[in-house]
């Protein structure tokens, strides 16, 4: 049964200012990139070159330590230094800086299969693994590690290309310009799950991508394109699964868990690039936009290029900008310089002029008026949680099921107090997970 | 301006945006909503109405203002909760109250109810109600002395005494739909429902005109400023009440609107039992505490000894909100039936190994 997500909020999706411009490479190539070796969940990558080495465009810099997906240069060129460097997601992040030799010579170890339909699922999961895809619409799973541990439990494979971020327009513009590769990708990975079908969830404000998707499929009725409702967070894996299938994946649980794996449209896309035309991941879509830019685009970068060289392409600023951040309005990161550079989860670099931005106050007292209540897409309480959440009460704040926070931010937006919700209940979580962590070795250190 | 050296950007925890709408927006909405019963009242007691309101509004801001300046705490009287609690305190009071009556309830509302319990979102009763409660301790007689509601000069209560009309003549107090006769006995009153749906009827100076209070009460919910589960709780619960065991031997349909449009129902469904801080905020509370509202002021009025229910019912049903939130906890996300009945079995279980 389908059925809608509840709760929800609507801001002005903004994404008129990007919307018609087409994906265009960078004007000029970056001089140097910066590679984090942090671009996806897990443990960071070992980076495998050292000082001096040359490197081609799609050869292995980074190793798998643990969860994670193997890194490739996005330029060609001399390694100039393996060093910590800023990092999108906060602080420093050991990365590698490649001194681009402009020469673009390719290196990659893939072989291209343009007939996918010979190979066996575990072909297919090598092959992603070795590309280096992660989740492209953000988080960043390894997708190799998606698909093999979800063989056998999936039975409904969706693409998520809701794109509920307000300003953002990279995966529309993908699934405009490039649907085919997006429909190739799917059916890529529905071999891989051993799947006949698949649906891609759109939102309803991208009614031409949905149009040219089903054109795309055509006669094989294979993947079904659904129109979504317009509405923030339509796109979080867990409301597009409800959206889709009806289910709800419990408490703590994986989308597996209800049979169901869902990866974003520009991964599909990844994914076709990596099968059937042999090329790693080195290089995404990023939308430059904010009423702080003079020309918004959506471009087609290097990986490690800088949010600065970005900028510039897009003309620059035609205001001061109040922030600058990694990732849509509602759940993206702030930034404190421009030097950090692009990683694989990054969609957009989004600089907001103090109009837009949410005003710096102080918080107001809770009213009660329920706002947060009535558009937690989670069926949480924030008014209470918050109130435990403030007298450092964390197990109270667990009772009301704290740790399902999707941290999407609704109730942060909708709150006429402006409370800071999400920020609360993120200190609460990480508590929580200490306190966890400690009873744990608490209860080892007994059995010992 | 190109320069992207020396940027001063701010750093936050995300959302990066806000929605437009914030406390005073709120609270405006709600004077906004509020206005239709005020021309009501002024039509129908004339502008002794209009200041007694004022007065009260003035007197709220003020104990405000000068409660948190004494306590050195920051000025708040930006947010208009004063000015609401000022509104629906006045309009849930005879209008021929003198001035100075009312100013003792703003200031139990606002000092006593409101502020000595933190404030704005603290306090565990609605002010105005309580103000009200506490003048109905206080002077009983002066607010349950009602004029005969009418236009013109001859008829509306003079500005400044209280007991004279504009032209000079002594008030003529009557009887209102709220009178013992009525409620316990089950004897209409001598208004047509057409009258005390439109408010031509005796009260207080707000609650007259149900038709107002309905305009503004859906401006409301339409606005996204309350939500529709407490009143229709409340008023249903009300109706059907009514409608099952009329009193008198009435019609049933005519007895429950006299019961529906006179007295304070459609005040206190819409303003006052909807008032943020008093009210549930989960779904299921939301109902349940409307039901709860229908329920005790069918009660009060059937059994209980005043004539009217609506301000006592809320503010009883106030002080169980926090129970009721707990009840109404809304089920947790991604968890079945068969899950809940699954972890019951193994506390059972548990137990008994």
């Amino acid at each position: 049964m389908k059925q809608s997500f509840y709760g929800g909020v609507h801001p002005h999706d903004r994404k008129e200012l990007a919307r018609h411009k087409e994906i265009v490479p960078l004007s000029a190539a970056p001089k140097e990139v910066v590679i984090a070796m942090a671009m996806h969940v897990g443990a960071p990558c070992k980076p495998i070159v050292s000082v001096g080495d040359q490197v081609k465009v799609g050869q292995k810099i980074g190793e798998i330590a643990g969860l994670g997906a193997p890194i490739h240069a996005s330029v060609s060129g001399t390694v100039k230094a393996v060093e910590p460097r800023p990092y999108v997601g906060g602080g420093k992040c050991m990365s590698v800086v490649i001194e681009n030799d402009f020469q673009d010579t390719w290196g990659s170890e893939l072989t291209p299969h343009p007939d996918y339909t010979k190979l066996t699922t575990n072909e297919i999961v090598e092959i992603v693994k070795e590309a280096g895809i992660t989740g492209m619409g953000g988080a960043g799973f390894p997708t190799h590690v998606k698909i093999s541990s979800g063989l056998g439990k999936v039975d409904t494979l969706i693409l998520n290309g809701a794109e509920c971020e307000p300003y953002i327009t990279a995966d529309h513009r993908l699934m405009l310009e490039q649907g085919e590769k997006v429909i190739g990708g799917v059916r890529i990975l529905m071999q891989a799950f051993g799947l006949k079908s698949a649906v891609i969830g759109v939102e309803a404000n991208k009614e031409d991508a949905i149009e040219h998707l089903k054109a795309l499929v055509g006669g094989k009725n294979d993947v079904t394109v659904e129109s979504l409702r317009t509405r923030y967070p339509q796109g979080a894996e867990k409301q597009l699964i409800q959206r889709i299938t009806g289910r709800e994946v419990p408490p703590g649980g994986l989308p597996a868990h209800v049979g169901c794996a869902v990866f974003n449209v520009g991964t599909a896309a990844a994914v076709y690039d990596a099968v059937v035309e042999g090329k790693p991941l080195t290089h995404r879509i990023i939308t430059v936009t904010g009423d702080a830019i003079q020309d918004p685009v959506n471009l087609r970068v290097p990986l490690g290029t800088s949010f600065q060289q970005l900028i510039e392409e897009a003309k620059g600023f035609k205001e001061t900008p109040e922030r600058v951040l990694t990732g849509g309005p509602m759940m993206g990161i702030a930034q404190y310089t421009l030097d950090v550079t692009c990683i694989k989860g990054t969609n957009a670099v989004l600089c907001l002029t103090k109009k837009e931005a949410a005003p710096v106050v102080a918080e107001e007292t809770c009213l009660r008026c329920a706002r947060c209540v009535n558009v937690c897409p989670m069926h949480l309480t924030p008014v209470y949680m918050h109130l435990y959440a403030e007298k450092g009460m964390w197990k109270d704040a667990e009772a009301l099921n704290v740790m399902d926070c999707i941290e999407c931010g609704s109730c942060n937006y909708i709150c006429p107090a402006r409370i800071h919700l999400v920020q609360s209940f993120r200190v609460t979580k990480a508590e929580l997970r200490t306190l966890a962590a400690k009873e744990k070795a608490a209860k080892e250190a007994a059995k010992a | 301006m190109n320069d992207m050296k020396d940027l001063k950007l701010t750093v936050a925890s995300s959302p990066h945006i806000a929605s437009p709408i914030d406390t005073r927006n709120l609270m405006r909405d709600v004077l906004i909503a509020l206005v239709p019963a005020l021309v009501f009242g002024v039509v129908f007691f004339g502008p002794r109405a209009l200041v007694a309101t004022i007065v009260s509004v003035i007197a709220c801001e003020f104990f405000e203002w000068a409660y948190r300046k004494i306590m050195k705490k920051s000025t708040v009287n930006g947010d208009l909760s004063a000015a609401v609690t000022g509104v629906l305190l006045a309009f849930v009071c005879a209008p021929t109250l003198p001035y100075w009556m009312l100013v003792i309830g703003d200031f139990f509302a606002i000092v006593v109810v409101k502020q000595l319990f933190g404030g704005l979102g603290k306090n565990f009763l609605n002010p105005a109600l309580a103000g009200r409660a506490f003048l109905m301790l206080c002077y009983p007689v002066a607010m349950t002395t009602w004029v005969v509601p009418g236009i013109g000069g001859d008829v509306w209560a003079n500005i400044i005494g209280n007991t004279t009309t504009m032209s000079g003549a002594d008030v003529v107090t009557g009887a209102t739909p709220l009178s013992v006769d009525f409620m316990h006995s089950g004897v209409l009153p001598d208004v047509s429902i057409g009258e005390a749906f439109v408010g031509q009827v005796g009260g207080c100076i707000g609650e007259i005109s149900a038709l107002a209070l309905l305009v503004g009460g859906l401006y409301l919910i339409a606005r996204g400023v309350i939500r529709a589960r407490i009143p229709v709780a409340y008023i249903a619960t009300v109706a059907v009440l009514t409608f099952i065991f009329p009193l008198g031997g009435n019609d049933r349909l005519t007895w429950m609107a006299y019961q529906l449009f006179t007295g304070g129902l459609f005040l206190g469904a819409f303003f006052m039992a909807t008032d943020y801080v008093t009210s549930p905020v989960t779904k299921k509370g939301e109902v349940i505490y409307g039901i709860g509202c229908g329920l005790l002021t069918v009660f009060i009025r059937y059994f209980g000894g005043y004539p009217e229910g609506v301000s006592y019912s809320i503010l009883i049903m106030n002080c169980c909100v926090w129970l009721i939130d707990k009840a109404g906890k809304p089920n947790r996300y991604g968890v079945t039936k068969e899950m809940k009945a699954a972890e019951k079995a193994a506390k059972k279980a548990g137990k008994e190994g």
